[in-house]
Parts: C-alpha cells; sequence; structure tokens
C-alpha cells in the first residue's frame, strides 16, 4: 500500500467504480478502496442476512423466506432506460460482457386513483383509458409532433423553435388537458416535479423521445431494462474493468482518512497506519463528510411480497409512477417491482420498492399511498436517508467528490455526474457516441 | 471456427489462486499457445474465449481471469456467478500457494454452485528440482474434495489443453439453468448475425 497513485478511489458505489474503471483504462495508477467488505456501498444489493443486519439489528430472517444467498435487494432502486446514458457507458467500455440484462415487464403510472399503463406512442395514446374520446385524438397528433421532430431538420418544426417555446406553451397549441400532461410530463418525460412547464420544450421532447426510443429497443412492455441479479452487479462489473487495466481493489479497510498538505491539498490516504500517496482524491461524500453539504433526503420502503403489484398485467417487473399531483406533494413517488425473473429473489417472491424525495420525518405514513398500491407484505422495511452534494473547489484540493444517488427512476442524472466528474478529473470530454443501433440484445 | 450444431455448450470458466502461481499463463497457452516467461500481473485482457470440440459436442468457454483483485481478497461475487467449472492453481516449487489453493476450494464452495466442476492444477511441473509439493499429496486433497488434479507447466505446454479438455468432458450435458436465460447487450452486429443460438 505504501506507493504512490495518480488517483485514490475511496467507496465502490456505482459513480465511484465506473469512474475507477474509466481512469484506469486511461492509463492511471488507481487504488480503489472500501471500508465495507463489500462491494457497491449505497448501491449495493443485499441478501437476506445482510438485509436484516442492517434493519432488524439482532433478528434473523424467518426460514420461510428462503434462501438469505437467493437474494440480492437493492439499495438504490432504479431501472436502465434501454437507449440511455448508462447504457451508452456499458457499450463504450464493453462491460456490458461480464452482465445478463433482460427488459423490464411493465411502465406504468397512477392517475385518478387507479393504475394504468403508460401509453407511448400515437397507437397506445388512441387505445389508453387515461383519456377521453376527444382528448385520445389530440394526444394523437401531439404524439406524432414528437416523433416526427428531428432537431437538425427545421422542416418536422412546425414553425416552432423549441429552445425558446416552453413546454407548456407547446402543449397548449395541441390543446392538452392538465390529467394529459401530467402522465406525459411525470411518466414519459420523467421529469420529478412541474418545473419543466415553464421551461423549453426542447428537453422535454427529447425526454419522450428517449422514451420511446427505448420501448422500441427491446420489444419490451417498457422502455428499462435491469441486470440478472441486481444491480449491484453494475458497480462490481466496473470495477473489474478497473482491475483488468491495473487497478489495485482494497476492501474492508477501515477510516480511510484523507490526508492534506498545508495548503489544503490532498496528500494521500490513510488506512491501518499505513498512508498511500497520491495526486487526487474520488470519493462518495461519506469519505469527506466536511466537503459536503446536505441537500435533500430520501424516504423509501422494502417490500417483500407473494404476488405481483395488483394491476400491473402480474408484471413480473414494473415501474408505476405517481405524479406529485396526484398526491397532492411536491415531488413524484415511485414503485419498483422485481422478482425471480431477474434472479433477485426466490421463485414465487417480489421484491417491491417505494421511493420518494422525502418531505417529512415519517416515511411510514409520507409513502402510504404508494405502499396502499403493492397489497399485503410478507416483510417491510422503511428507511431514510440524507442526500449530499459536494461543496469543495476540486482545484483547489484535488478532491472529487460524488452527489449522493438522488430518488430518480433510472441512471439518467447518475451517469451525467458521473461525466461531470470525469472531466473535471481528467480534462478530457468522454465521447460515448457509440452506435446504439448496431448494439442488440442476443439471446442467449 | 467451430460449426455449432445443436450439442453446443456455453460454459464459463473461472480461474483461482496466489499471484503468481500461473493462472493468466496457463489461459495464454490454452487460447493462444504462447508462454511469457516474465508474465506481467495480469494487465487489459482477462475475458478469453475459445471453443473446444469434444466428442459429441462443442464447448465454448468465456474464461475469466481474476485481474489482480485475489491479491487483496477483494474478488467480487460476480466473479463466481453462473460459473460451470473452475481451475484452482498452485505452484508446485510453493506450499504456500497449495495451502491458499485450499482456501479458495474452500471458498467456491461456499460462493459456487454445486455442480461446478472444479480442476486442481499444479503448474510450473517444469520445475522438478525445486518441487515442494508432492502429486501424491494434492491428489489425495483434490480427491477428497471432489476434484479432478493434474500437473501442468504453461511454459513446456504439458496437460494444459488436457486440464480444459477434462472439463469439457465433465460438464453436465444438460446444461441446468445457470448461464441465465437473460440477454447479453453486444456492439458487435456482424459477429452474431449467424445466430448461434441452440434455443430457438
Amino acid at each position: 500500500m505504501d506507493e504512490e497513485y495518480d488517483v485514490i478511489v475511496l467507496g465502490t458505489g456505482l459513480k465511484e467504480c465506473i469512474l475507477s474503471g474509466l481512469l484506469s483504462v486511461d492509463g492511471l495508477k488507481v487504488l480503489h478502496m472500501d471500508r465495507n467488505d463489500y462491494y457497491g456501498g449505497e448501491s449495493t444489493s443485499l441478501n437476506l442476512i445482510q438485509l436484516w443486519k442492517k434493519f432488524r439489528g439482532d433478528d434473523k430472517p424467518p426460514p420461510h423466506l428462503g434462501s438469505s444467498k437467493d437474494y440480492n435487494i437493492d439499495m438504490n432502486p432504479k431501472f436502465i432506460m434501454a437507449n440511455g446514458m448508462l447504457v451508452r457507458v456499458l457499450i463504450h467500455t464493453d462491460v456490458t460482457k461480464y452482465l445478463y440484462f433482460k427488459a423490464v415487464d411493465g411502465s406504468f403510472v397512477f392517475n385518478k386513483a387507479k393504475v394504468h399503463k403508460v401509453p407511448s406512442n400515437d397507437m397506445e395514446a388512441l387505445k389508453s383509458p387515461l383519456m377521453g374520446i376527444f382528448e385520445k385524438r389530440r394526444a394523437r397528433k401531439f404524439f406524432i409532433y414528437v416523433q416526427d421532430y428531428n432537431e437538425s431538420d427545421p422542416k418536422t418544426h412546425d414553425g416552432l423553435d423549441l429552445t425558446r417555446v416552453t413546454t407548456k406553451e407547446l402543449i397548449a397549441k395541441f390543446g392538452l388537458d392538465d390529467n394529459t400532461v401530467d402522465f406525459i410530463g411525470h411518466a414519459l418525460a420523467l421529469h420529478r416535479d412541474d418545473r419543466y412547464l415553464n421551461e423549453p420544450a426542447l428537453d422535454t421532447v427529447k425526454r419522450m423521445k428517449l422514451y420511446a426510443e427505448s420501448l422500441a429497443r427491446f420489444q419490451g412492455g417498457s422502455p428499462y431494462i435491469y441486470p440478472l441479479y441486481g444491480l449491484g452487479e453494475l458497480p462490481q462489473a466496473f470495477a473489474r474493468l478497473s482491475a483488468v487495466y491495473g487497478g489495485t481493489y482494497m476492501l474492508n479497510k477501515p477510516e480511510c482518512k484523507v490526508e492534506f498538505d498545508a495548503d489544503g491539498k490532498v496528500i494521500g490516504v490513510t488506512s491501518e497506519g499505513e498512508t498511500a500517496k497520491c495526486k487526487k482524491v474520488v470519493c462518495d461524500p461519506s469519505y469527506l463528510p466536511g466537503k459536503v453539504r446536505k441537500v435533500g433526503k430520501v424516504a423509501r420502503a422494502i417490500a417483500i411480497m407473494s404476488h405481483p403489484i395488483p394491476s400491473t398485467n402480474d408484471s413480473q417487473s414494473v415501474q408505476v409512477i405517481l405524479p406529485q399531483k396526484q398526491l397532492g406533494r411536491k415531488s413524484d413517488m415511485y414503485l419498483f417491482c422485481c422478482s425471480y425473473s431477474h434472479n433477485v429473489c426466490p421463485k414465487g417472491k417480489y421484491i417491491a420498492f417505494v421511493s420518494t424525495e422525502a418531505e417529512t420525518d415519517q416515511p411510514a405514513i409520507e409513502l402510504k399511498p404508494g405502499i396502499d398500491l403493492l397489497g399485503p407484505v410478507e416483510e417491510i422495511f422503511f428507511d431514510m436517508y440524507d442526500r449530499f452534494e459536494p461543496v469543495n473547489e476540486p482545484t483547489l484540493d484535488n478532491c472529487f467528490i460524488s452527489t449522493s444517488y438522488d430518488a430518480t427512476t433510472h441512471f439518467e442524472s447518475t451517469v451525467v455526474d458521473v461525466l461531470n466528474m470525469y472531466t473535471l478529473i481528467t480534462g478530457k470530454v468522454l465521447d460515448l457516441s457509440v452506435d446504439l443501433s448496431a448494439a442488440s440484445a442476443a439471446e442467449e | 471456427m467451430a460449426t455449432i450444431g445443436h450439442n453446443n455448450l456455453n460454459a464459463k470458466l473461472v480461474l483461482l489462486g496466489d499471484m503468481g502461481a500461473g493462472k493468466s499463463s496457463l489461459v495464454l497457452r490454452f487460447v493462444k499457445g504462447q508462454f511469457l516467461e516474465f508474465q506481467e500481473s495480469t494487465i487489459g485482457a482477462a475475458f478469453f474465449s475459445q471453443t473446444l470440440a469434444v466428442n459429441d459436442a462443442t464447448v465454448k468457454f468465456e474464461i475469466w481471469d481474476t485481474a489482480g483483485q485475489e491479491r487483496y481478497h477483494s474478488l467480487a461475487p460476480m466473479y463466481y456467478r453462473g460459473a460451470a467449472a473452475a481451475i484452482i492453481v498452485y505452484d508446485i516449487t510453493s506450499s504456500d500457494s497449495f495451502s491458499r489453493a485450499k482456501k479458495w476450494v474452500q471458498e467456491l464452495q461456499k460462493q459456487g454452485n454445486p455442480n461446478m466442476v472444479m480442476a486442481l492444477t499444479g503448474n510450473k511441473a517444469d520445475l522438478e528440482d525445486k518441487r515442494k509439493v508432492t502429486a501424491e499429496e494434492a491428489r489425495v486433497y483434490a480427491e477428497e474434495n471432489g476434484l479432478f488434479f493434474m500437473e501442468t507447466s504453461a511454459k513446456s505446454a504439458a496437460n494444459v489443453n488436457e486440464v480444459f479438455y477434462e472439463i469439457a468432458k465433465r460438464l453436465p450435458r444438460a446444461q441446468p439453468a445457470q448461464s441465465p436465460a437473460g440477454m447479453v447487450l453486444v456492439d458487435r452486429p456482424a459477429e452474431g448475425s449467424s445466430a448461434a443460438s441452440c434455443c430457438s
């Protein structure tokens, strides 16, 4: 350990592992440490014994749930947009060869106290019970406009400059009612609150196109894919990439104290009495608590069930979005469910998550609208965690700190943070212009 | 390229053993027919595939090397996930490496799937004059623990192909659902276009 490294990475969460991999591939000498004896940090997947230890202390999981080893319960549940940024990173780095994915069965939205399939194109809009007969036709026209819209071809713009026209103004042109706007904005464009209405429409149109194109990619019932054995596989796969390119891995390293010189610049990391020197430190907020500030908190519930989420066509994996307006909240609530079909639990069991950006200190009460949709549960755990963002100036201290994982349903914001950090660390921009259409999903 | 009939298997094979026991050298000898006297610690390539024809079937091995993550006992659980076979490598000139090979066998018995085919390989058999671990001692241990045993030399190529052939022969033909029925995201449209799938 008494060596000098270009970069020491602390914490093996997904963001840190992607960065570790990218930096090792760039030829930098990387030491990657974690205080835990497992990979993944906040983005790990736990087996039953680990889950009970985390939430129930000395209690043991009941035997009727089956073997602990058969469970991989995500601590940071998200799905992967099939044409999204994380897939681009996976293809760019060739990490895909370590992982197996399956499409997610369903994508639903909560509207007027009921769960509905999310219509994603003009044909589905016509069939959706979310809208009345005239509204369907208006929505269909809007979907066609979005599908045909091509940023570089003004003929498809219908005379509208979407970098200036707000989403609200664009929607007004098509005469859509608030109810339709609500599911389009939250369940298709995946906005977390209503700020997008007053922002340029281009972003929303792009998000809708990403959703539709991702949905078309694997002929699943949703635009999402998800790795077999849970999301905890992702950091491990990127850690492997890093190791393959010479990165050194040490788990179970207590303390991991970052050392600074008199000017406040990082000089190394000390653990168990040994100091490894380095030029830069990359870490999650927990390793440098003095250089981050709290920006919010996430409330969540984790449930083990013996049935799929009701009203989702028996989907073995599904996402349900509960838009804030439907609940009288400031931010959306999300349900996720995965099961045996993704090897995250034994046959017949389902793992469901309810999560949201917390607005109170009482997760059990706050999450009730989501939990009510689950039906009976065998076990349920409630949790809250704080979200942090860095407040340091990396050019002064050479510390590059990731932002805590947010409550979003997919990985787009995660990868944006990683790419920004990569540019700050290396001064380079990662070229992610991989050929997504060339990358097909091969059935094994 | 081997023609792919109805009896083709894909099998993930993992290598385990101490740093310097010769894991990467064995794979390089098997896959590329090469041997480097001063093989550097594994960098850049830790994933190989090689197809073998055995009697009635072809076996495509996906071979995972440790990429150095064994050094500080930081091998990720995904390494063992779905592995159909494992080669545990030790160096016959090092008793330490043999006792640590036993630790790796225990780890596999804990983490791996129970039907896994396991091979114990005493490498560097060309260094007979420096031998510290007798073949007999290793064979007895292997038999007691349900492994098959061979001594190899990546340098002279002795027994290297034989180890992989023996594994290929022992793999259960009707493969249980250990290679999961998921999809793999691939970046090479041309290569996979011949639909090398047995499950149509």
